[in-house]
């Protein structure tokens, strides 16, 4: 990791992130690597918390907070209008969260997908609506306690990766913020492929997943060790490649160690891991 | 140059003329040919900007908001069912001050499905922010659409150009085309002060305080109010440039006029046949047509109707549970200052349904019949029974 007084920060110290927060180490990253000549988008989300009020501001990049659902679609506006000025060395990046991206925002992503616009698009996934109080999305993980689904989620979680993949597009990858070196790679990919990028980057919540501040860079590394969250990419959606090959960790080492999953009984785990090893099987087999 | 286009196809050179750098569109009937057009010269080579085939209206006007922010001109096009898509983001449009340009084209909101001329849908974005025009013919439409720009980019709002669908969309009739230059000259390229820029970074619609937003909300009606006196010089300057201008408002042989009819884009035209007839009968009618609804020109309808002995208002809207929209405004408008003259409301022309001379004449016959103003909107000029005359 970097000190917050790495002179490639585009984050300046002094945000308003909960403390322990996966999210803003993954923004950090995001931000650095996308450097000076970046303009960015943020809708609604924690984001926009950690952005602080008017008139001050934790970027040092310009910045649009937009409305909620219009992440992709106002990065693409951004992106027309510096192709409009001749500028094709500016990099235009959306970030979002989970609710704003497999949600509300969805429409509006897909069709930036489907017109290959020239951005890079990251998907801060912490799994839930956080930054209004911990309520379900469809990001959030099978069994998962939140506040509007206070007996866990009956349904799955959606598979972001493997839907923006099936747009053909240029690049998409899974990262985390606890895989710094990884989530930075991915990121320099983008920056280098004009088209349409989609980064989803998983990112612990100790205020939404119930577990200790502290244990935050633990929480990310195990989703990714047990293959709950495996990291790869996929190109022009056909040519994928995992990035890091798992420990293969215990499942439940990941699940138990957070407050949304202690009602989890034998049963649940046992489904739990069946649906992991399936979904790692079948990664491997697109991957061959 | 003289063509013969359809209103869509007028609304669409005005746009080409004033060089947008980035459209965003949809299509929706009846605005789809203005989408058509402009996508016509894109592929041409022609349209000078960025063409963008978005997925939704409200991703167009997510696109035109944040190209515009970039510091480029933008311009869509929508209608009915698609406008209402967008009015979360007309709110965000005028809050952050974006001059965008887009052209409305009338049509009757569902439920039920229908296609034909009906104001609810622009009327129903009132308290958005947006300026509003309301044009007569495809003339007004062309040159609408270039003025809204000039207006738009000194007072830093946007502007909405209305044009009745069908009765202008897809109606054809001789059209004056300026040439490119002389627009150049009267529209100088965008260049805001400030701009979404990598070389000054700022952050753009932050979260602000209780008192912060309240001066943010009265920094945009003053800006609304400015718009009155800009959208009259921007006309003005227009009428000697290019030798047309409209005015906020249209008076139609007012003088002497006892009972003066109030209203609105096509109406107002057929009405100048039925005020001509009755004029030749002797009878003293006369009418005033809105033009520019926001702002709305209060001080400027005052001033037309102080002589007026009876206002009849005729709405092709109607805001269910009280009235039609252009007739209440004009009541709220005069009520400080004339609120002796009586207004009669009529609703009429709801779903595209033909408003002809022969009804506008039994509307003044109508009003010239009643001593007092119902309250209630008159719905039905056929059946006297039902309005107790």
């Amino acid at each position: 990791m970097h000190s917050e007084f790495d002179p490639r920060d585009n984050l300046h110290p002094g945000h308003m992130a909960c403390a322990g927060c996966g999210e803003v180490l993954g923004l950090k990253l995001v931000l650095q690597v996308a450097g000076r000549k970046a303009i960015s988008v943020v809708v609604p989300s924690c984001l926009g918390i950690i952005l602080g009020p008017f008139p001050h501001s934790t970027f040092k990049i310009p910045v649009f907070h937009a409305a909620f659902e219009t992440a992709a679609s106002s990065a693409a506006g951004i992106s027309n209008a510096l192709l409009a000025q001749g500028d094709e060395e500016t990099v235009v990046i959306a970030l979002a969260g989970d609710g704003g991206t497999t949600d509300i925002g969805f429409q509006a992503l897909s069709g930036a997908a489907d017109r290959n616009e020239n951005i890079i698009y990251c998907c801060f996934d912490n799994e839930a609506y956080m930054n209004t109080g911990i309520q379900s999305s469809s990001s959030t993980p099978q069994l998962a306690w939140t506040m509007t689904t206070p007996l866990g989620k009956p349904l799955k979680k959606k598979n972001m990766v493997e839907i923006m993949g099936a747009h053909k597009i240029p690049y998409c990858a899974s990262a985390c913020s606890c895989f710094p070196d990884d989530l930075r790679r991915k990121v320099e990919e983008a920056k280098k492929i004009n088209g349409m990028k989609y980064i989803h980057i998983l990112s612990p919540c100790p205020t939404g997943w119930r577990y200790p501040e502290s244990l935050t860079p633990n929480i990310g590394r195990l989703a990714v060790e047990t293959k709950y969250y495996p990291l790869y990419e996929i190109r022009n959606g056909q040519e994928y490649k995992i990035t890091h090959h798992p420990k293969n960790l215990p499942v439940e080492d990941y699940l138990l160690a957070q407050g949304r999953f202690k009602h989890l009984v034998h049963k649940d785990l046992d489904t739990i891991k069946e649906e992991v090893d399936r979904n790692w099987d079948e990664l491997r087999r697109r991957e061959s | 140059m003289r063509m013969f286009l359809t209103g869509n196809h007028a609304a669409a050179y005005g746009a080409r003329l004033a060089r947008p750098q980035v459209v965003a569109a949809y299509p929706i009937t009846p605005q789809s040919p203005i989408y058509e057009k402009l996508s016509e010269w894109d592929g041409q080579g022609v349209l000078g900007g960025r063409m963008m085939r978005v997925e939704s209206e409200h991703s167009a006007m997510a696109a035109c908001i944040s190209a515009s922010l970039t510091g480029v001109r933008t311009f869509t096009a929508t209608a009915s069912q698609g406008l209402a898509l967008m009015h979360e983001l007309l709110h965000y449009a005028s809050g952050m001050r974006v001059p965008i340009v887009m052209v409305n084209v009338n049509r009757s909101l569902a439920a039920p499905w229908s296609f034909w001329s009906e104001q609810t849908d622009s009327l129903s974005q009132r308290d958005t922010g947006w300026l509003q025009f309301y044009v007569a013919d495809n003339q007004e439409a062309l040159d609408t659409v270039i003025q809204a720009f000039k207006i738009s980019e000194t007072v830093f709002l946007p502007t909405m150009v209305v044009l009745e669908g069908f009765y202008i969309s897809h109606f054809m009739e001789p059209v004056e085309v300026p040439d490119q230059r002389s627009i150049d000259e009267f529209l100088p390229a965008f260049e805001p002060a400030f701009r979404l820029d990598t070389n000054n970074p700022a952050a753009f619609c932050q979260v602000v305080t209780q008192s912060q937003y309240a001066k943010f909300r009265i920094n945009r009606h003053m800006a609304m109010e400015d718009a009155l006196e800009v959208a009259e010089d921007v006309d003005k300057e227009y009428k000697q440039r290019f030798g047309r201008g409209y005015g906020l408002l249209e008076c139609y042989r007012l003088e002497d006029a006892e009972t003066v009819l109030v209203t609105a884009a096509t109406i107002g035209s057929t009405a100048k046949v039925a005020i001509d007839a009755l004029r030749e009968e002797g009878r003293k009618v006369g009418m005033v047509r809105i033009r520019l609804f926001r702002p709305f020109p209060k001080v400027k309808l005052i001033e037309s109707l102080k002589h007026a002995k009876k206002i009849t208002v005729i709405d092709r809207n109607l805001s269910p549970g009280q009235e039609g929209v252009f007739c209440e405004e004009l009541k709220s408008a005069l009520y400080s200052r004339l609120n002796g003259i009586p207004v009669f409301g009529f609703v009429l022309g709801l779903g595209g349904t033909n408003v002809s001379p022969s009804h506008i004449k039994k509307v003044f016959d109508i009003t010239q019949k009643m001593r007092d103003a119902p309250l209630k909107p008159i719905v039905n000029i056929e059946d006297e029974d039902a309005f107790g005359i």
